[in-house]
Order: C-alpha cells, then structure tokens, then sequence
C-alpha cells in the first residue's frame, strides 16, 4: 500500500480527519522549502502538499500563482526540488505529496519522473488538469512505483465520472470544493454537504476537499463530512507574510483544532 | 477524417483541463454534433456568413504579383475583406449561434492581435450576450486600436499581467474566469486550438475558407491549386483552407510559422519547427518549453502568430508530413508585407504577410499552368503603427 492509503487508514482507525496543508516548492528558496517541511509537520499536518511551480497553472489562482513565479524566479527546478525533498523526507515522518502540472511529467517522461520521485521518497500525486481518461501510462507507472495517484472531482462532475476517478485514485480523492480556481474564500458554496455525500454513495475510498478553505470554522464543518482537508491559499498566503513561519505555525494549529471537532 | 478517436489526431490532443471543465465539455460537443448537421443551424450560419460577414470572399488573381515573381499563377483568397477583417468572424459566428442554442448568457474570450477579441465582441453585440475579453498588456499596447474597437463594441477587455502578458497568458485567465462561471459562460475559444472539441470545432467552421477555394478555383482554372500557403499561430485560418485539400494528395500544403528574429535565435514563435510535444491549454501538441517542461515566451512582430503552442491536428500533420510547415522571419514578413502593398494595392495583415512572404519564396519555382493559393487572413490597418515603428516613423 502506498504511503497516502497507508496514512488515510490509520487516522481513520484513529477517528480522525487529515489535515493537509499545501506549499509551493521552492517559494520563496529551496532551503525555506526543506525547513517549512518540517515547520508544517510538527505543527500537525497529517499529509502535506507540495506545490511544482509551472509557468501556467490554469487551476489557481492570484496567491498560489504568485508563489510559483516566486519560485521560478528564484531558479527552482523539477530536479532541485526533488533533491530538496530527498534530503528532507526521510526524517519527517510526514507523507508529501507533489502536486504538479501535466506538462511537468509528460516532458520529463512519466516513467522518469515517477522513479524520480520515488526516489525521493514522494507518497503521492495531484494533477489538477489530468482527467482519469487521460491517465493511461501515469496509472502504469504510479502502481509500479508505488506512487499513491489522487484524481480530483468537481461540484460539476456527475455520478460515472464521480466513479471513474475514485476507481483510478490509489490514494484519496479530492474533492474541489467550488466551481474556480484556488483562493481564500469567506464563503464556501452551500452545496458542499450534498456534494460530499454524493460522492459517498459512488465510493468507499477517502474523500479530502479542498479550494477555498482558510478557517478554523469551515475545516470544522468539512472535517464533519469529509475524511480530510486540504488548504492551500491560505498557508501560501501565510509563509509569505512572515519569514519566522510562525503566522504559519499558528494557521495550522488552529485549522488542526478545527479539525479536532 | 485525420481523427483516429474523437478528440484525437494520433497522439495529440486530447483533454487536458481541469475536473470542474470535463462536464462542459461533454455538454459543448453534444451540442455541436446535435446542430453541427442540423438543417436551421447550418441555414442560420450561411445566412450570416453571406449577409453579415460578405462571404463568399473572393478568390483573387494577383496578376501583377504573379508576373513579377515567376511563370506561375498566383491567387489570394481574400479573407481581408471579411467583416472584422479577418477569418475570425467564421468561427466567431458559428460558435455565437452555438452559445445562443445551447441558453448561454456570456461569452469569455482570448485574444492576441485582437482580431478574435473583435470577432467575438462583433458577434455578443448582434446576438446581446455580454463579453469578456481576456488580453496581454503587451498585446494591449501593440494592439491599442483593436482595443478600442472592442471596447466599442461593448466588450469588457480585461488586462493580464501574468507570464509573459501575451495570448498564452490571456488564454490560461480566460480558462481560469471559465472554471469558475461555467454554468452561463461559454468560452468562445479563437482558434484550433484547446481541448476536445475545440479544435475540431473550429476547423470546420473555418472550412468554408477551403470549401470556397475549391469551388472558386475550379471555375477560373478548372484544377485543384498545385499549392496552398497560410500562415499558422494557432492554426484557424490554415486548419480552415487545408481541410479541404488534406485528402488530395496533389495539393501541397504549407504552413508558415513565425520565425521573429530567426530560428537560430531565442526570440521566434516557430512551434513546429523547433518545439517539443507537451500540454498547454487542454491539448497535447508541439509546445515551445524550456528543459523543465516550462512553456516559454514566443516572439513575433505579429501579435497574432506570437503563441509558444499550436493546433494538435498540425502536430499530426507535420508528423505524418502531409504538410510542411516553413518560418519566416520579421524582415521577410515585412518585406512581403511592402511588396503585397505596392504591387496590388492590397495592405495584408503582419500574420498573412508571413504568409505572403512564402509564396513569394516559393514562386520562382513554379512552372507555366501551376498555380499557388495564398490564404490572405486578414488585412493590415490594425498593423499600421507597428509597421511605421519598424520603419522608424512617428505616426
Ligand atoms: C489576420 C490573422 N491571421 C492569422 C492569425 C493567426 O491565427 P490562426 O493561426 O488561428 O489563423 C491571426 C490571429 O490573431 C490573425 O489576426
């Protein structure tokens, strides 16, 4: 079992929600990234997500856009990141997740890039604009490398497709919370307990949304439905507004306590 | 017919979007199979493509230019003299009457050289759905003519400042403003380009331009042309006259890429030439990327062929090599664009000037009988200050 599945389970042995924030590789360095690792994960991240910059990310927004040019700036690249990580995860503890772009793997070589990450030691993989149909080859060699794949589905997804990426995720599947792109939002559409549960009925496996989330009362209130969440914005937004990492540290404790009940 | 599986053209294309566009997708190509064949929608569009646009446009001999260049004949199937000024109205109309049927309130759009953007805010203001135009700031500030003409046209243009402020970025806000407003919004996409169904889409409603040529073509030599030219940014306007002749094997096809400042240099838009496979935009096709798999910036004086990516069904037709696919540099569009100007008195766009520029290449080796087609796209007035900048005048 791939280390996403792996950790999935034993929370929910445990009765407990996963709490799974997102940073973006190399923003605002590389040496920040290794030590934001650890920063995310003593404050109690169940998985994390690691962002691979790409110069177009049609999925995100304004915050997360930003940081990825930040990083690309500041000369990070597939092969830095993935030796940052490899110095890095062995000790931490924390399962990571990439997420990347297609165009990030189908340049490096499916194969390549999956041995790659392997390597060093990534549990899993979210790619916002790879449907399941898609997925041939990536599928192949995620299994082979033991690489936990997690497919998205959206509040427009109906029921088959709903089935199809839940078949083809090894490790959870995200759930996007609302119709757009990544960002903080003060509201989060009232749709989402019908949506959660309509996922529930096509699938057993782990469902984490995400989109959207940034406070302590709405990873409450998904925590009670979902089996995990992932906040993205908000965490980018706060590693950007204080060097110490404190308003970080803090951000996932309080999302943690969220998520405690 | 060069579709192996709907949406693909052997190994490129595809749909490569985000989960949250798949279900509009499913939606957008039922409903285009549904009217794509449907006797009051096909009715409707060549109504509009007579009476609105002024087609059909001619298929003109330039007997002047021809004589100076060589022993062949040479003729330009005017799509200058569009209404808009440009093959972007073909498409413009067919996807309008496409968002109307299918109850969409509001159109987003990309645009470049800004022909498109006009194109589409044209057709929300005779249909009255509103429009968003996405558009590079640079483009914007090249382009300042066709922005006011859409802002004219009632068109919100909306500034972008990501990346390289050109049409890859204004294409990736107008997927983003998509995702998020699918529900009403139709993203009327300006070239072949995009995921499934897009660019099959946009190809047949750009193959009048073909379609035409054939038929006019027969009547003033009675043969198919020994060669077609046309000019490829995305690939519309060439995907548009080579539909017709993919299948006869006599006809060579040629399609122009910008080579900017020259191919050995950083600073082209040469997507065939000199790109890789990848994804951007919801296709797997050629792609300008760097060793990283990131897209870099193209470059042309022409902000319309200025796109680091490329219609998959050209991907499939370089590989297969039923087209060759040429570049040709700044200074020979430029100069083409000059020669056109004074030897027929017809201003072509910097686009279609690439295209000119070939066929000028190319005309020496035509024997007495042969004849060239050259797909003239558009026509120059938005291209004016650009041309009297390289020239060094202040206009
Ligand atoms: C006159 C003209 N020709 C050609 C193009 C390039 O587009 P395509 O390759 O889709 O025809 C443009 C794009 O703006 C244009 O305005």
């Amino acid at each position: 079992m791939n280390q996403v599945a792996a950790r999935y389970e034993s929370l929910r042995r445990d009765r407990r929600k996963a709490l799974i924030p997102y940073l973006m590789g190399g923003d605002p360095g590389l040496r920040e990234t290794a030590d934001l690792l650890t920063v995310l994960s003593e404050a109690g991240a169940d998985l994390i997500e690691v962002g691979v910059p790409f110069s177009d990310p049609v999925a995100d927004g304004p915050i997360i856009q930003a940081a990825g040019q930040r990083a690309l700036n500041n000369g990070c690249t597939v092969a830095k990141l993935l030796a940052t990580l490899k110095e890095v995860l062995p000790g931490l503890g924390t399962p990571v997740i990439l997420m990347a772009y297609y165009n990030t793997l189908y340049h490096r070589g499916i194969e390549r890039f999956m041995a790659e990450a392997r390597e060093s030691g990534v549990a899993g993989l979210i790619i916002p604009d790879l449907p399941p149909e898609e997925a041939g080859d990536l599928r192949h060699y995620a299994s082979e490398y033991e690489i936990g794949l997690n497919f998205l589905v959206a509040p427009t997804s109906p029921a088959e497709r709903i089935r199809q990426a839940a078949e083809a995720s090894t490790g959870f599947l995200y759930a996007v919370s609302l119709k757009g792109v990544t960002g903080v939002r003060n509201q989060l559409p009232a749709g989402i307990p019908d949506f959660i549960a309509r996922i529930k009925t096509q699938t057993s496996k782990p469902v984490g949304v995400g989109f959207g989330i940034s406070t302590l009362e709405q990873a409450r209130s998904i925590g009670q439905l979902a089996d995990g969440v992932i906040v993205g914005s908000a965490i980018v937004q706060a590693i950007a507004e204080d060097s110490s990492f404190q308003k970080v540290t803090a951000a996932v404790r309080n999302l943690k306590e969220g998520l405690a009940g | 017919m060069t579709e192996n599986r709907p949406g693909y053209y052997g190994r490129f294309g595809g749909r490569y979007v985000p989960e949250t566009l798949m279900a509009a997708l499913d939606e957008l190509d039922a409903a285009y199979r549904r009217y794509a064949t449907d006797p009051e929608f096909t009715a409707e569009l060549d109504d509009l493509f007579h009476h609105y646009s002024g087609r059909p446009t001619p298929l003109y001999f330039a007997e002047r230019f021809s004589r100076e260049l060589g022993k062949g004949r040479i003729y330009l199937k005017r799509e200058d003299l569009n209404h808009t000024g440009a093959h972007k109205i073909n498409n413009a109309l067919g996807q309008i009457l496409l968002a109307k049927r299918m109850g969409k309130k509001r159109i987003i759009a990309e645009t470049g050289a800004g022909q498109h953007g006009v194109a589409a805010a044209t057709v929300a203001a005779k249909f009255g759905l509103s429009c968003t135009v996405y558009m590079g700031e640079v483009d914007i500030a090249r382009q300042s003519l066709n922005v006011f003409r859409m802002r004219l046209l009632g068109a919100e243009v909306v500034p972008v400042r990501s990346g390289s402020r050109t049409l890859k970025d204004a294409t990736n806000e107008a997927m983003r403003d998509w995702v998020a407003t699918v529900d009403d919004s139709y993203y009327l996409i300006g070239s072949v380009v995009g995921p499934h169904p897009y660019p099959m889409m946009v190809r047949n409603f750009q193959a009048v331009i073909g379609r035409e040529t054939r038929a006019q073509l027969m009547q003033a030599a009675d043969k198919l042309p020994d060669y077609v030219v046309a000019c490829v940014g995305g690939g519309s306007n060439s995907m548009g006259i080579f539909h017709e002749f993919v299948a006869e094997p006599a006809v060579q096809l040629v399609g122009v890429e910008a080579a900017g400042e020259g191919l050995e240099t950083e600073h082209h838009a040469a997507t065939l030439s000199k790109g890789e496979p990848g994804v951007l935009h919801g296709a797997l096709s050629y792609l300008l990327s760097d060793s990283d798999g990131q897209v870099l910036e193209a470059y042309s004086i022409s902000a319309g062929l200025d796109y680091p990516g490329v219609g998959p069904e050209h991907s499939f037709l370089k590989d297969s090599g039923r087209v060759n696919y040429q570049a040709v540099t700044d200074g020979e569009a430029l100069a083409a664009f000059d020669y056109l100007t004074k030897t027929e008195g017809i201003i072509p766009a910097l686009e279609s000037s690439h295209a000119v520029a070939m066929g000028m290449k190319l005309a020496p080796t035509l024997t007495e009988g042969q004849i060239m087609v050259i797909n003239l796209s558009g026509r120059g007035d938005k291209d004016i200050h650009t041309v009297a900048q390289s020239m060094g005048v202040v206009l």
